[in-house]
């Protein structure tokens, strides 16, 4: 029965699908669009959807302001610096993990994973007076620092994950082969794990790149990332909705490539495993 | 199972990650709980000196403290509850057979990779301005009289900007544990007679409590801490509206310099996310082992 | 090429004793099985040698050298896994050349010697390809030709065959035993199937709960099982074993006759000491005849050669060989002369 009217199953399910989709994705692109359009456009009421003068002014005056540069050059030296640390430290403690566990590893695994669940307020101010006094406020480098710590458990848990998979036997093999420690990484673990060390890499590049908390708390000017240069649109700019919403449509458009990039592995990395 | 010498080697190669991780998680916490000790106002020079629980039992009186923790609270469950029951309807609709899936997929996941500040925004305005935002164009399109939102309903808003933000999380996870589900079961149900609800409810939903349990957890891991989409929309308020424990200690810290305030708040909010963490530390620690 | 000798060799993981204390001279350029059920710590033994594992007390000494502290690579063994463990982003060549490139050997050796293994293992077509599209056959013999192109004293073998059919398991049976008979290396081979280790062997160690039940030749182990466990073990189908009163005639509490030594004659009469039984299963497999009988002393199976007509229900007398009745005390020893 089910099967005789699959035809109209399949239509419906995708209609009503597609509406879902749809839904929920307006609200990005309706920021697109309001990038393309002039400030007096972007307010108009009733709303302009398709017709109305599509212009790339407000680009060009992003482009313009140096700071937006600046700040899109912060975003990518903090996220990029702060996962390329951690990966640098995750990978021989994952691997030991995966490969030479102790009666400790397992706890040791869980206390990572708990130390992620602190919640970030609960250590503002000491965070922010050590940063005040050592001179970090508003520098890359601290916020590089912050950012690397407070992912460090997810990266070490994800590698841990895609290391449990690759066959104990082929590690032994190199090891009686005579490789050290580094070679076995280098040239047996790391090419076997590309996968799994790239959507590493990129999930934890894409939640460095959103986070905003440290972010807004820590930095202001110098070292602030697009997180902060578009909050700053909170108030007085608020009113240039077309250049806000150029200015986010840049602020978001490589991380959603890259996020929909690894979006299968997202599930395995924020679940920690639970849910694969 | 290796050998002595391999485990020598393994943990000095996770010594650094141990190391940084214990410092970064206790040396800010030891200093929070000592600050909490302390009147400390960075305004004040004569600061420092033991209180013993006075910041304590000032923050835990203070009106602004019980505004709080019921806008967490409220935020929070509003913000699971949408996102687990829209995000299990969008996962069954999903996992249905649909033409494109891929691009609705894309569609769908997409307001998880937004930073906070823009999301915030672009509700803020392009949605929910009250005279020129979509949604009140919408209502004065069907004759209804349009919400202010963040002056009428403050909490309602930010509770809709975390839930979008969120849903695709739990859509996400809960698709993922959809499409594990053998297929040999849902026709064993069918040969036993069981119709589509009741399918539903004995066997999915039934197969989808471990994955909402660990959505639920993780959520409320991160909800307890929303803060971007507070600071850059309603500011906490009016008044105390949408001011949530995050955001208070926030306050009490950077606007009102009050550090000892602060830190007992922060001691506040690390417990009550150790409540749930502990939970699921467990969770995924039986996990492990299987 | 050597000799490898275990002394007092114990291994316990956290409370649990696998490995008792094992006591082995192995001579050089010997193929040794080791043999048993699976969990007697055959493998673990292995794995004590290869230096993956560390041993809780006692000494291996390969050349009358202690390797016990000496990392796996610098003990001069090379190890075939049961999975093959092929390196598999590298192409066969990467694979087989590996070990030396980590041992720091110049190039022009490096290629002179794999190449030199691939054409003893038929691989020279196969050089650029990666272990993925090989079959399963082809990757055993990229994992033995990874073992041999070290040119390493001893080769460790850990159920290498386990995962082919059955057909190129008794073909790489065969290449295994050759090669090593060429090379004169000493091996060590794992294995749970007696068959493997009657075949390959010089020497078959069977090992039970981490203990050695017997070392000796594939024919003493057959001919002369040193109990009970051994005798019930080597040999296909298993012995038969009978107690109680024919058992007590021999002086023995247990006698062991092998079904190929029973004969096997149809009707239900026959000479003293043969028993009466009907058949309840007869497998015909042509070059041999599988019974299965009923009898006052239990199920006895019988393996006539070629091809009898019997059939379940007949009644049959069976006649087992006294010349070739093992028996056994009480506890499970066999009893000589």
């Amino acid at each position: 029965m089910a099967r005789a009217t699959s035809r109209t199953r399949i239509a419906v399910s995708t209609a009503a699908a597609w509406i879902v989709g749809l839904a929920i994705f307006f609200p990005i692109l309706w920021m697109v669009l309001a990038s393309f359009k002039t400030e007096l456009d972007a307010f108009a009421i009733p709303p302009k959807f398709l017709f109305f003068d599509w212009t790339l002014e407000n680009y060009g005056v992003v482009q313009k302001r140096s700071d937006y540069v600046l700040h899109a050059y912060n975003s990518i030296v903090i996220a990029g610096g702060a996962t390329l640390i951690a990966l640098l430290i995750a990978i021989p403690a994952a691997w030991a993990m995966a490969f030479a566990p102790t009666k400790r590893t397992r706890g040791t695994l869980l206390w990572m994973l708990s130390t992620k669940m602190m919640p970030p307020v609960g250590v503002l101010v000491p965070m922010y007076l050590f940063f005040r006094d050592v001179g970090l406020l508003d520098t890359r480098a601290g916020l590089i620092g912050v950012l690397c710590l407070g992912n460090l458990p997810i990266v070490i848990w994800m590698l841990f994950t895609y290391f449990k998979e690759v066959p104990k036997d082929i590690l032994e093999a190199a090891r009686m082969d005579g490789a050290t420690l580094a070679k076995e990484l280098i040239f047996v673990l790391a090419p076997m794990s590309v996968p799994g060390i790239a959507s590493t890499l990129l999930l934890n590049f894409i939640l460095a790149w959103n986070e905003a908390f440290w972010t807004l708390n820590l930095s202001s000017a110098d070292a602030a990332p697009l997180t902060v240069f578009i909050a700053s649109y909170s108030s007085p700019e608020g009113l240039f909705w077309a250049k806000l919403s150029a200015a986010s449509t840049l602020a978001i458009a490589p991380i959603l490539v890259l996020g929909w990039l690894s979006q299968r592995q997202l599930v395995r990395g924020l679940t920690f495993g639970a849910v694969k | 199972m290796a050998t002595r010498q391999t485990q020598i080697l393994g943990r000095s190669v996770t010594a650094p990650s141990v190391l940084l991780l214990l410092a970064w998680s206790l040396a800010p916490l030891a200093a929070t709980i000592y600050f909490s000790f302390t009147y400390y106002n960075l305004l004040n020079p004569a600061s420092g000196q033991f209180v013993g629980i006075d910041n304590y039992s000032y923050f835990l009186t203070d009106p602004a403290f019980l505004a709080s923790l019921k806008n967490t609270l409220v935020l929070v469950g509003s913000v699971l509850v949408i996102t687990v029951v829209l995000g299990t309807l969008v996962a069954v609709l999903m996992n249905q057979p649909v033409i494109g899936l891929n691009i609705v997929r894309l569609m769908v996941i997409a307001p998880f990779f937004v930073m906070p500040t823009v999301s915030a925004l672009v509700w803020k305005n392009l949605l929910m301005h009250p005279v020129s935002g979509l949604f009140a164009w919408i209502a004065n399109s069907l004759g209804l009289h349009p919400i202010d939102w963040f002056a009428n309903a403050p909490m309602l808003a930010v509770i809709l900007i975390v839930a979008w933000q969120w849903l695709p999380f739990a859509t996400l996870i809960l698709l993922t544990a959809l499409q594990s589900l053998d297929g040999e079961q849902l026709e064993a149900a069918e040969m036993d007679g069981a119709g589509p609800f009741s399918t539903f409810f004995y066997i999915t939903l039934a197969h989808l409590a471990r994955p909402i349990t660990v959505v639920i957890l993780i959520e409320t891991i991160f909800l307890l801490s929303v803060f971007a989409e507070i600071f850059v929309t309603t500011g906490g308020g009016p008044g105390l509206a949408t001011t949530n424990i995050a955001f208070l200690i926030y306050s009490q810290a950077l606007i009102q310099y009050d550090v000892g305030g602060a830190s007992a708040g922060g001691i506040v909010a690390v417990i009550l996310a150790n409540i749930v963490a502990t939970f699921l530390v467990r969770l995924v620690g039986k996990n492990l082992e299987a | 090429m050597a000799s490898i000798t275990l002394q007092g060799v114990r291994k316990t993981f956290g409370a649990v004793e696998v490995i008792p204390g094992v006591d082995l001279a192995i001579e050089d350029k010997s193929f040794v099985v080791f043999v048993g059920p699976s969990g007697c710590g055959k493998s673990t033994l292995l794995r004590l040698i290869a230096g993956l594992e560390d041993v809780t007390a006692g000494q291996i000494r390969i050349d009358g050298v202690d390797v016990v502290q000496v990392p796996p690579a610098k003990r001069g063994l090379s190890m075939v896994f049961q999975s093959y463990a092929l390196y598999p982003h590298m192409s066969v060549r990467g694979n087989i050349a590996f070990a030396l490139k980590m041992a720091g050997m110049n190039k022009a050796e490096i290629d002179r010697r794999v190449t030199a293994a691939a054409a003893t293992l038929n691989l020279t077509p196969y050089l650029d390809r990666k272990p993925r599209d090989l079959s399963g056959g082809q990757r055993q013999r990229v994992a033995i030709g990874r073992a041999i192109v070290r040119e390493p004293k001893g080769f460790l073998f850990d159920e290498p065959l386990s995962n082919l059919d059955a057909a190129l398991r008794v073909q790489m049976r065969l290449e295994i035993a050759t090669l090593q008979k060429s090379l004169g290396t000493t091996a060590i081979y794992v294995t749970h199937d007696q068959v493997e280790a009657m075949t390959m062997a010089d020497k078959i160690v069977v090992l039970n709960a981490g203990r050695i039940e017997q070392y000796g030749s594939p024919l003493e182990l057959y001919e002369r099982p040193a109990n009970l466990f051994v005798a019930g073990f080597i040999g296909s189908p298993k012995m038969n074993f009978v107690t109680g009163a024919p058992a007590a005639a021999l002086g023995a509490a247990t006698i062991g006759v092998r079904p190929e030594h029973v004969a096997v004659r149809p009707g239900a009469d026959g000479p003293r000491g043969s028993w009466s039984g009907r058949v309840t299963v007869a497998e015909h497999l042509g070059s041999d005849t599988f019974l299965f009988a009923d009898t006052e002393l239990g199920t006895v199976t019988v393996r006539a050669a070629g091809e009898i007509g019997l059939k379940p229900g007949d009644s049959v007398r069976l006649i087992p060989d006294s010349a070739r009745i093992h028996r056994f005390d009480q506890a499970g020893r066999a009893i000589r002369g």
